[in-house]
C-alpha cells in the first residue's frame, strides 16, 4: 500500500441469534426446514397480527453487551424500517433506530507480534431477519419466510480499523464471542454472521474523514480481507488519479474477486424510521441485568490464560486451543481423563484438528469421543504403546469412536516392555551384524541408530524405545 | 321488534322458553335481508349463525351456557374471524379469508355470542361517512338520504335497525362514537390497551380501539366485561384488572364532578346539538352532579396532530398489501415495481391513498422532524391537559360530532371539512382515554344527537355508570 495514505475502516456485523424461536412470533427458526413451514400468522405478516418479543433475544444481546464492554441501556425502542421487498411481508422490517440496547463499548484485538490494539464499539442493536427470494425462472419470484422474523443483532463499530488485519482479528474475536456466548454459530458461509464494511482512505495525518463506501456480501473471512485490499487500492488508485471518491454500495464477487457497484436504485431508499407503535419500549431493570451476567461464561482471554497457568501450556498452544470455544470445551473434556495436559495439547491441536480440517467437519461432529483421545494419551503416558504406534491407532478409533485398547489387542500393538524378550532380539541382531558391532566399538556413533532401527523392525515397531536405547547402550558399551 | 330491553332480560326469556333463540336469530337474518339497502352488512353468516343458535340453545337448556349466551353480534369486517372474510371494505382484500381469529371476537364466542355477519365500514376505518367503501356506501337508518357516520357506520346502523342485539366496532378518532350520536344508539371506545388489537386490522396501531355499540347501557357493558384484558398476543394490552361492569353499573354511590371543557362549545357546534347536551347537563346538576368549567388549552391542535400520527403509523401499517401473499394483484404487474404500484393503485379507495401519502410524506427524510416529532409532542401535550383535567373532575361531557348526520354526498370532496368533523372525538384517542356516545335527544327534523362523556384512563366504569344514570333517571321522562 501507498505509505502516504492510511486507511479507516469500520464493519457492521449481523449476527443471527440461536434462539429457538423467532424474534416476535412462536415459529421456529430452525434451519433446514421446507420452505414456509416455520411461519405463522404473525411472521407472514396477515392483516390485524402484532408483534410480542422473544425475552431471550434481549438476553443474548446483553450478554454480547457485557462482552464488549458496553453499556445496557435500560430503556430501548423498536422502530420500523419501512421498505417494500417480497421477503418482507409487512412491508416493514422491525428494528431499533434511535434508542438501541447496547452503546459505547469496546474490544481489544491482538496482533501476531502480541501487541494489542483497541476497537471502539458504537452499538449493538436488535431487529429481524428477512426472507429469502428464490429467481427462479425469469418472469418469477419464489418467496421463503421461514428465515423471516428470525432474530438478528447488530453491532457496528468505530471506524477504528486501519488495515484489513485488523478488521480480519476484529470480526474473529466477535465471532469467538458470539461462539463463547452461545448465542450464534458464527458460520460465515451460511450467513449466520454477516458482515458489511465502510472504508476511506485519507492522507496519513488528516483528521478529516474521507468519503466512505461500503462493501457488502463478503461471505468468509478471507473475502472480508481480498474485498477491503480491492477496495483500497482501487480508492487510493483513484485519488492517485485525482478522481473523486462517490459514496456508494459494492457488492464484492467473490468469484472474480473484484467489486461492482450496487444499481443506484436499490440504494435509493428512504426508509422512514418512526417508533414501532406494536411494542413497548424494552425496559432492562438492574434485576434482569444481574440475572443475564449470571449467565456469562467464561469468555476466550481469560480461558486462555487459565490455560496457561492451570495446565502448563505454552502461550501458542492455549491461543489455538481457546480459538473456538468447541475445541476448548473438547479438549478440557479429554483432560478430565488424563493429567497429560501437554500431550493431550499436542493432540489437539495436532491430529484432531487436522482431521476436522480434512474431513470439513466441526469438533462436535468429531467421532473419536474426548475419553478414548484420554484414554490413548495415556496408553502411551504408561509405555503401552509408543507415540508412534499411537498415531496408527488414532485412524482406526475415527471409524465409530472405537475404543483403542481394542484397536491396540485386535492390531496387537502392544508395546513390548518385556525386557528379556527385547534382550534376546538385540544379542541376535548383534550376533548377526557383527561389522557394525565393530564399527561402533571403533567410535562410530551413528552406528547407533541403525541398530535401534533393526530392533525396532524386528520388533514391528512395538518395542519399547526407551528400553531398546537402554539395553543396546549398555551391551554394546560392555564389548568395549 | 324484539321484546327484550337488554341481554339480560333476552337470556331470561330464553331460559324459560318464551323465547326460542334460533326464531330471534331467523327474524334477525330476515330482518338484514329487509333492510339490504342501509348496506350495513359485508357479508351475512347465515349458516353459521343458525348452528351456533342451535349449540347456544343447548347449552342454555343444560345450564352450561356463557355470559353473553345468545346474545347476536355484529363485527366490524375489520377484525378477523377465522375462515371468515376480512375485506376491510377495500376491494384490496376483497377476496381475503382470515386465518385466525381476534382476540376481542374469539372472547365473545367463548361466552356463547351469536356471530352474525359482518359489517360495512369506511375503508380500512379511513372515514368519518362510511362513503368511502368499496362496499358501498351505508345509509342512516333514520334518514336515508343521510349518512350514518363513520368509519363503523355498518356497526352501529345494525344496531339502531335492529339488525342484530350489539355490534363490535374500532375507534381510531371517534369511528365508534360518532356513528352511534349519528344512528341514536350507545357507543362506547374503551381505554387504548384495554381491549386486546390482536386480529383488528390496524390503521393506526397507537390508536385504535375495539368497542361496542348497543341499545343500552346494560349491554355495552356486558360486552365490555368480556373483551377487557390483557392479552399476551398485544403487548400494548394492559395487565389492569377488569370491573365487574355489569354488575356495578347500577351501583352510582357518589355523584361525579363533571368538566365542561369550553373549548368543545364555541363556534361551529350545531345549536340543536348545543341546548341538547345543556339540557342533560342541567339535569344532572339538579340531580345532584357537581358540574365545573375546565379548559384543554392545547385542544386547538387535536385535529392536525392527529392526522399527523395517525396517516404515518397507516402508511406503515399498510404497507403489507402489496400483491405478493394476499388479497389482491393487478393483472398489470409484469415487474415486481409494477405489481406494487399497479396493486395498490387499483386496488385501495381514494381515501386510503390520501391518507397513506400524506403519512409517507410526514415521515419522509427531512420531514419527520418537523412533523411527526413535533406531533408527537404535541400528543404530550394534550394527554398533559387531560391528565390534568381528571386531577380535578371525574368525568368530561363535550358534543360528540359538531353536526348532526350530513348527506350523503355533502362532503365527500372536501376532506379538510370532513376531517374538521372529528374535532370532538380525536382527543380521546390522542391521550388514550374512554369515551361513551349517549343518544340523548333527536333533532327538530327527527335526527339523532348524542353526547359523549369522557373519562381518565381505566375509568369506563364511571361512564357507564354515569350513562346509566342518565338512560333511567334522565331520559326515561323524555
Ligand atoms: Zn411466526
Amino acid at each position: 500500500m501507498n505509505s502516504k495514505y492510511e486507511v479507516v475502516i469500520g464493519l457492521e456485523v449481523h449476527a443471527q441469534l440461536l434462539t429457538e424461536t423467532k424474534a416476535f412470533c412462536g415459529c421456529s427458526t430452525k434451519f433446514g426446514n421446507p420452505p414456509n413451514s416455520n411461519v405463522c400468522p404473525v411472521c407472514l405478516g396477515q392483516p390485524g397480527v402484532l408483534p410480542v418479543l422473544n425475552k431471550k433475544v434481549i438476553e443474548y444481546t446483553m450478554l454480547m453487551g457485557f462482552a464488549t464492554n458496553c453499556k445496557i441501556k435500560e430503556r430501548s425502542v423498536f422502530a420500523r424500517k419501512n421498505y417494500f421487498y417480497p421477503d418482507m411481508p409487512k412491508g416493514y422490517q422491525i428494528t431499533q433506530y434511535e434508542e438501541p440496547i447496547c452503546e459505547h463499548g469496546y474490544i481489544d484485538i491482538e496482533f501476531k507480534d502480541g501487541s494489542k490494539k483497541r476497537l471502539g464499539i458504537t452499538r449493538i442493536h436488535i431487529e429481524e431477519d428477512a426472507g429469502k427470494s428464490i429467481h427462479d425462472q425469469a418472469y418469477e419470484t419464489l418467496v421463503d419466510v421461514n428465515r423471516c422474523g428470525v432474530p438478528l443483532m447488530e453491532i457496528v463499530s468505530e471506524p477504528d480499523m486501519r488495515s484489513p488485519e485488523e478488521a480480519v482479528l476484529y470480526l474473529t474475536k466477535i465471532k469467538q464471542f458470539v461462539q463463547y456466548l452461545g448465542i450464534c454459530d458464527g458460520n460465515m458461509e451460511e450467513g449466520s454472521l454477516r458482515c458489511d464494511a465502510n472504508i476511506s482512505i485519507r492522507l496519513k495525518g488528516e483528521t478529516k474523514l474521507g468519503t466512505k463506501t461500503e462493501i457488502k456480501n463478503m461471505n468468509s473471512f478471507k473475502n472480508v480481507e481480498k474485498a477491503l485490499q480491492y477496495e483500497i487500492e482501487r480508492q487510493i488508485d483513484l485519488i492517485e488519479d485525482g478522481v473523486k471518491i462517490v459514496q456508494e454500495t459494492l457488492l464484492w464477487d467473490a468469484d472474480l474477486n473484484m467489486s461492482a457497484p450496487m444499481r443506484s436504485k436499490e440504494e435509493a431508499h428512504d426508509y422512514r424510521y418512526f417508533p414501532e407503535p406494536d411494542l413497548m419500549p424494552v425496559i432492562v431493570s438492574e434485576s434482569w441485568k444481574a440475572e443475564a451476567k449470571k449467565k456469562m461464561p467464561e469468555l476466550p482471554d481469560l480461558r486462555r490464560e487459565r490455560f496457561i497457568t492451570e495446565f502448563s501450556l505454552p502461550k501458542y498452544d492455549a491461543d489455538i486451543l481457546t480459538q473456538s470455544k468447541p475445541v476448548a470445551d473438547y479438549f478440557e473434556e479429554v483432560i478430565k481423563y488424563t493429567k497429560e495436559y501437554k500431550t493431550a495439547s499436542n493432540w489437539v491441536m495436532g491430529d484432531v484438528l487436522k482431521t476436522l480440517n480434512e474431513l470439513k467437519i466441526d469438533i462436535t461432529e468429531f467421532s473419536i469421543s474426548a475419553e478414548n483421545l484420554g484414554k490413548l494419551i495415556n496408553l502411551i503416558g504408561n509405555g503401552t504403546i509408543s507415540g508412534k504406534i499411537a498415531k496408527e491407532v488414532f485412524p482406526d478409533m475415527l471409524e465409530g469412536n472405537k475404543d483403542p485398547e481394542i484397536v491396540i489387542k485386535e492390531k496387537n500393538l502392544v508395546q513390548i516392555s518385556d525386557t528379556s524378550a527385547i534382550e534376546k532380539i538385540i544379542d541376535e541382531i548383534l550376533k548377526a551384524n557383527e561389522k557394525e558391532v565393530n564399527e561402533y566399538l571403533e567410535g562410530k556413533e551413528k552406528v547407533f541408530g541403525f541398530f535401534v532401527g533393526k530392533t525396532m523392525r524386528e520388533t514391528k515397531g512395538k518395542a519399547n524405545p526407551k528400553i531398546v536405547n537402554d539395553i543396546l547402550r549398555s551391551k554394546l558399551d560392555g564389548l568395549k | 321488534m324484539v321484546n327484550y330491553k337488554n341481554h339480560s332480560e333476552k337470556l331470561q326469556k330464553l331460559k324459560s322458553g318464551e323465547l326460542s333463540l334460533e326464531d330471534n336469530v331467523k327474524f334477525f337474518l330476515s330482518e338484514i335481508d329487509k333492510n339490504k339497502k342501509l348496506n350495513a352488512f359485508n357479508f351475512v353468516f347465515s349458516d353459521f349463525a343458525l348452528e351456533q343458535a342451535k349449540t347456544v340453545q343447548g347449552k342454555i337448556k343444560n345450564n352450561t351456557n356463557g355470559k353473553l349466551a345468545g346474545m347476536v353480534v355484529a363485527i366490524k369486517d375489520v377484525l378477523s374471524l377465522k375462515d371468515k372474510p376480512t375485506a376491510c371494505s377495500s376491494k384490496i382484500l376483497k377476496d381475503y379469508i382470515a386465518v385466525y381469529t381476534s382476540t376481542a371476537v374469539q372472547k365473545l364466542i367463548d361466552e356463547d355470542a351469536i356471530i352474525i355477519g359482518k359489517t360495512n365500514c369506511d375503508e380500512f376505518a379511513m372515514g368519518s361517512s362510511n362513503e368511502n367503501s368499496a362496499f358501498g356506501a351505508v345509509l342512516n337508518p333514520v334518514d336515508n338520504q343521510r349518512v350514518p357516520g363513520g368509519s363503523s357506520g355498518g356497526s352501529a346502523v345494525a344496531v339502531a335497525a335492529g339488525l342484530c342485539d350489539v355490534s363490535l366496532g374500532t375507534d381510531t378518532g371517534g369511528s365508534i362514537r360518532q356513528p352511534a350520536s349519528f344512528c341514536g344508539v350507545y357507543g362506547l371506545k374503551p381505554t387504548y390497551s384495554r381491549v386486546s388489537r390482536y386480529g383488528l386490522t390496524a390503521f393506526a396501531s397507537s390508536f385504535d380501539s375495539i368497542g361496542p355499540f348497543s341499545h343500552s347501557v346494560e349491554d355495552a357493558a356486558k360486552v365490555l366485561e368480556v373483551i377487557s384484558g390483557k392479552d399476551e398476543k398485544d403487548s400494548t394490552s394492559l395487565n389492569v384488572e377488569v370491573p365487574n361492569y355489569s354488575a356495578e353499573l347500577t351501583n352510582i354511590d357518589k355523584k361525579y364532578k363533571i368538566g365542561i371543557p369550553k373549548e368543545y362549545f364555541g363556534e361551529g357546534l350545531n345549536e340543536e346539538i348545543k341546548k341538547a347536551i345543556e339540557d342533560v347537563v342541567a339535569k344532572l346538576k339538579s340531580s345532584g352532579f357537581e358540574i365545573v368549567d375546565i379548559n384543554l388549552p392545547h385542544n386547538e391542535y387535536t385535529i392536525a396532530t392527529y392526522y399527523i400520527l395517525t396517516t404515518a403509523e397507516a402508511s406503515s401499517n399498510l404497507a403489507r398489501y402489496d400483491g405478493a401473499r394476499y388479497g389482491f394483484r393487478s393483472n398489470d404487474a409484469a415487474t415486481l415495481l409494477d405489481m406494487y404500484n399497479n396493486s395498490r393503485s387499483e386496488g385501495f379507495g381514494k381515501e386510503v391513498k390520501r391518507r397513506i401519502m400524506l403519512g409517507t410524506y410526514v415521515l419522509s427524510a427531512g420531514y419527520y422532524d418537523a412533523y411527526y416529532k413535533k406531533a408527537q409532542k404535541a400528543r404530550r401535550l394534550i394527554k398533559n391537559d387531560f391528565d390534568l383535567a381528571f386531577k380535578n373532575v371525574d368525568l368530561i361531557i363535550a358534543p360528540a360530532s359538531p353536526t348532526l348526520p350530513f348527506k350523503i354526498g355533502e362532503k365527500s370532496e372536501d376532506p379538510l371539512e370532513m376531517y374538521l368533523g372529528d374535532i370532538y372525538t380525536t382527543s380521546a384517542n390522542l391521550a388514550g382515554i374512554p369515551g361513551i356516545s349517549v343518544p340523548v335527544a333527536n333533532s327538530e327534523e327527527g335526527l339523532p344527537i348524542g353526547m359523549q362523556i369522557l373519562a381518565n384512563q381505566f375509568d369506563e366504569l364511571k361512564l357507564l355508570k354515569t350513562s346509566y344514570f342518565i338512560q333511567n333517571e334522565i331520559l326515561k321522562n323524555n
